[in-house]
């Protein structure tokens, strides 16, 4: 088989989102110190609690050192050379869509967002997020009639204060890791949403978020609180463009699920991932967590990774209420020279709880992807249910596949199930579908994405759909 | 992360005392290795809980207790220790005291021609030749504190050497007694087995504590199969519950070999074994199957590395462990396949029980995998007996007490039945609900 063939197709794929847009920016000087901190603040107007809360962080981040443990290798990041605020230049921010730059409207169009509301039509709501800033929200009366509350981070900062200085960071800590500290830090915007009590969300909401300018990380932060009895489904989209050198991407997300409340979150994470020989690309240190706070609630993330140089990301549960449910939903595809650590933690406080982790990894060209989870199971915790599966799949021979899971179980009434496995796609598979008459890639295309199926089911339709032919087009001649 | 290891001042002063002594008649080469596996000792220090391999075994307790080289010559005579090995019948016994080879306890009927089975005490002296290739060849003390400071202390243990295309039908049993006379004794014993091409053997290496005591055992082995040899090798641990034990088993296969390891855990307060196998040549065959028991507070671990280096080998793991009392346990098994170590064909499986509420068991199987035409599993669960069959055995008359150790027995039986050789499995049958009963009669108190 001509696999050698097939792995320089693939380098010949283009990543689609990879253009830039020339607006008018206004960013701070590169580098990190308290006074960046404070003009980060300044700028969003915010009050005195997020600059101490942000300051102390910084403070703690100072004393910290970066993760190693990681099973990715990269070039020491220079944190001073990252310009770590970046606006579109606007007078104000805009009142209403008509106000937004339409350049930046054309932005989104391009890479297929709704945001001017091809209205009714889509049905999402979306908060885009360009470089630092959000730019516009939309769906936002129709939300506020049920009492949602959807909006740019910096605005529920603004207006619903209180809110956010009782649930941010109290999923993910200021002081939890590096990359969190970093981003408490600096965090310059996101969304925010709250749907409150006995609240069924109408529907999807999304984020999108987009890096722009040049040499600038980005980190944004969301923060999601289902109330009692609410529900509410919430996809997460990315995008950025090519550019040589490498860029961070350092986001903090945190959900809290009160008494029968449920949070699905689903990603689509397709940041550049570099050209063939590694140059270039972002990478995604990303800190994700969910607590199940109240008894009988769920949380469940699913995720598409396709992009990024550097994927390290865990999206966790905490399963502190009795009978809550977590979920873990993972397709991750690495190519070329790209590399993912990627994973999650279930962390069963609460009796009778449940967790299922379906992950699923595919490895080509020189890609290394590492399946890390943990699950561990306290003293207190009985009752408690996990099932975990997780498949590598490796296109190539010089990509590799790694899985590195750690249960733990504390108490004799709980039950643990692994399974693992790595192959590579069967000759006779792929044989019978071409006997059949399918091309070989069409073969590999369908039975790839029968692999991923299972998560793919998890997804909302439209994501669902973006996300087989993402994957499609990333496979496009891995097989020859 | 990597933190600097404690090394305690008591070792550093044992290390040079050990390195003063009058090395006798060892010959240079064995002197040059326990230098430079003592300078790595003293780098390496003992691991701590920061270690990532390391992360739920604490050591700590080894390193802050003033073990000392196990005293020469303990008083065991042969009727004390005849209730502990005699079921194996031993034509072949090669037996150590505190971790020196005692003749007197030995048994050694007529070996095939050029078969060696002696102390490695002489062997270094005899058939150094025969040594030094292998010996601290394949037990990596580089970054391995425990045999870093086995190697440094190198001195007494077996050997076993069998010529290309010889066949020793006997098992060869190699006993390890400790007898601890109230000091807190240290004893770091060797084991090399040298298998030829086309060789075969059965090996048994046992572990025993005579009277209860504290006493640390810090065992290395090493195993070379050349070509297409087959080995069978066996581990019973039986330590006393007070005693410390890590054992290293390293085994190097050559092309179209096979080795096959069965192993019972059941004693001491802390008991780590380490198994990494290196299937260094295509077709070769590496299977590992182990049970392990821990009640009260004990502590056990296993630790297994299978290194795919080579195309077309087969691994096979299956350990499974029962856990009762405040026991902890853990299972840390990982495959490396290395790039084009095509049809790879490697599976693990590790299962725990939990009779308790408070036995904790840690798991994680790991694959690293840096070839595509390859097939590898592994499976880890943790669980209880289950209820329906408990109902089930109780509708037919037995008490809920038999009913659980039937069931016990019978999750550590789905093992044992492999083993190949008539007396070592009975053994093993024999051991298990022996030790089942005593940890149902601990944990559960009429």
């Amino acid at each position: 088989m001509a696999e050698g063939n097939g792995i320089r197709d693939l380098a010949r794929y283009e990543y689609k989102y990879g253009f830039t847009t020339e607006i008018e920016a206004e960013a701070a000087p590169p580098g990190l110190n308290e006074d960046i901190i404070r003009l980060i603040s300044a700028k969003k107007n915010e009050p005195s609690f997020m600059l101490e809360w942000r300051l102390k962080a910084y403070r703690h981040w100072l004393t910290m050192k970066e993760p190693q443990w990681a099973n990715v290798h990269y070039l020491p990041i220079d944190y001073q050379a990252i310009v770590y605020y970046s606006a579109p230049k606007t007078e104000r921010r805009p009142k209403s869509l008509a106000e937004v730059d339409p350049l930046l409207l054309a932005t989104y169009g391009k890479l297929g967002i709704p945001l001017s509301e091809q209205e009714v039509l889509a049905g999402v709501a979306v908060d885009a997020v360009f470089d630092s800033v959000s730019v516009a929200t939309t769906y936002k009366e129709h939300l506020a009639k049920l009492g949602i509350i959807f909006c740019a981070f910096s605005e529920a900062v603004q207006n619903h204060p209180e809110l956010v200085q009782k649930y941010l960071g109290t999923v993910v800590p200021d002081s939890d890791n590096f990359f969190a500290a970093l981003n408490s830090a600096v965090f310059s915007d996101g969304s925010f949403c709250y749907i409150p009590k006995g609240v069924r969300c109408p529907m999807e909401l999304s984020t999108y978020f987009r890096i722009n300018a040049p040499f600038i990380g980005q980190f944004e932060r969301t923060l999601i609180i289902a109330e009692e009895g609410s529900y509410v489904s919430y996809l997460e989209g990315c995008t950025a463009p090519m550019r040589a050198e490498h860029q961070l991407h350092a986001a903090v997300v945190e959900l809290i699920a009160l008494d029968r409340a449920q949070i699905k979150y689903a990603t689509v994470q397709n940041w550049y991932p570099g050209d063939s020989e590694g140059q270039g690309g972002i990478y995604n240190f990303v800190t994700k967590r969910g607590i199940c706070a109240g008894v009988d609630s769920r949380i469940s993330w699913t995720q598409v990774e396709v992009g990024s140089a550097i994927t390290w990301k865990y999206p966790s549960v905490v399963l502190r209420g009795d009978n809550s449910i977590g979920e873990f939903y993972s397709v991750a595809l690495t190519a070329h020279r790209q590399q993912a650590d990627t994973g999650t933690k279930m962390i069963h406080l609460g009796r009778n709880t449940k967790s299922t982790i379906v992950s699923k990894g595919i490895s080509a060209g020189y890609a290394q992807n590492t399946y890390r989870g943990l699950v561990k199971i306290l003293k207190k915790a009985t009752g408690c249910r996990n099932y975990t599966q997780c498949h590598s799949l490796l296109l190539g021979d010089r990509c590799g596949a790694h899985t590195f899971p750690s249960i733990e179980v504390q108490n004799a009434s709980s039950r643990v199930e692994h399974e693992a496995s790595t192959t590579k796609i069967g000759e006779d598979q792929i044989f019978y579908c071409r006997q059949r008459g399918l091309s070989a890639e069409d073969a590999v295309s369908l039975i790839v994405n029968g692999f991923c199926h299972e998560v793919f089911r998890e997804l909302p339709m439209e994501f669902a759909v973006e996300a087989q032919k993402l994957l499609n087009v990333r496979l496009e001649g891995t097989v020859g | 992360m990597k933190d600097i290891g404690l090394v305690t001042d008591l070792y550093r002063s044992e290390l040079s005392r050990f390195e003063r002594e009058p090395a006798g008649t060892m010959p240079a080469w064995v002197q040059q290795l326990r230098q430079a596996a003592g300078a790595r000792f003293a780098d390496l220090g003992f691991p701590t809980t920061h270690h990532e391999e390391w992360r739920h075994t604490d050591v700590t307790p080894i390193v802050e207790n003033p073990f000392s080289c196990a005293k020469r010559r303990p008083d065991i005579t042969k009727a004390e220790l005849e209730p502990a090995v005699s079921w194996a019948g031993p034509r072949h016994q090669l037996t150590f005291v505190n971790g020196h080879f005692s003749p007197l306890l030995s048994v050694l009927e007529r070996l095939p021609q050029g078969v060696i089975a002696g102390s490695l005490a002489d062997s270094c002296t005899i058939s150094s030749n025969f040594l030094e290739p292998h010996l601290g060849r394949h037990a990596n003390y580089e970054d391995q504190a425990f045999v870093a400071l086995n190697t440094a202390f190198l001195n007494d243990g077996a050997f076993v050497y069998l010529p290309p295309n010889t066949m020793v039908e006997e098992p060869i049993f190699v006993v390890f007694v400790s007898c601890p006379n109230g000091e807190a004794a240290i004893s770091h014993p060797r084991v090399l087995i040298v298998a030829g091409p086309s060789s075969r053997a059965t090996v048994i290496e046992s572990y025993l504590g005579l009277k209860d005591g504290l006493y640390f055992t810090n065992v290395v082995t090493e195993v070379v199969l050349g070509e297409e040899a087959v080995f069978d090798h066996h581990l019973l641990q039986q330590e006393s519950r007070a005693a410390y034990h890590i054992a290293t088993l390293a085994v190097h296969q050559g092309r179209n070999s096979t080795f096959t390891s069965h192993s019972l855990a059941l004693g001491g307060a802390l008991a780590r074994t380490e198994v990494h196998g290196l299937l260094a040549d295509e077709g070769s065959t590496c299977t590992l199957r182990g049970l392990y028991g821990a009640t009260g507070r004990q502590h056990v671990g296993i630790h297994t590395r299978i290194d795919h280096a080579k195309p077309r080998c087969t691994s096979r793991q299956l350990y499974k462990g029962i856990l009762s009392g405040h026991a902890s346990g853990v299972f840390h098994g990982r495959i490396l396949v290395r790039q084009d170590a095509h049809e790879t064909d490697a599976r693990q499986t590790n299962n725990n029980l939990l009779l308790s509420e408070d036995a904790v068991v840690h798991t994680t199987p790991q694959l690293e995998i840096f070839a595509d035409d390859v097939k590898c599993s592994h499976g880890a669960t943790v669980g209880q007996l289950d209820r329906d069959v408990l109902f089930y055995l109780r509708s037919r008359g037995l008490d809920l007490e038999d009913a659980r150790r039937l069931m016990t027995q019978a999750f550590g039986s789905e093992l044992i039945r492999f083993i190949a050789h008539d007396r070592i499995r009975n053994r093993f049958t024999e051991l298990l609900p022996r030790w089942t009963s005593q940890t149902y009669s601990e944990s559960f108190p009429a």
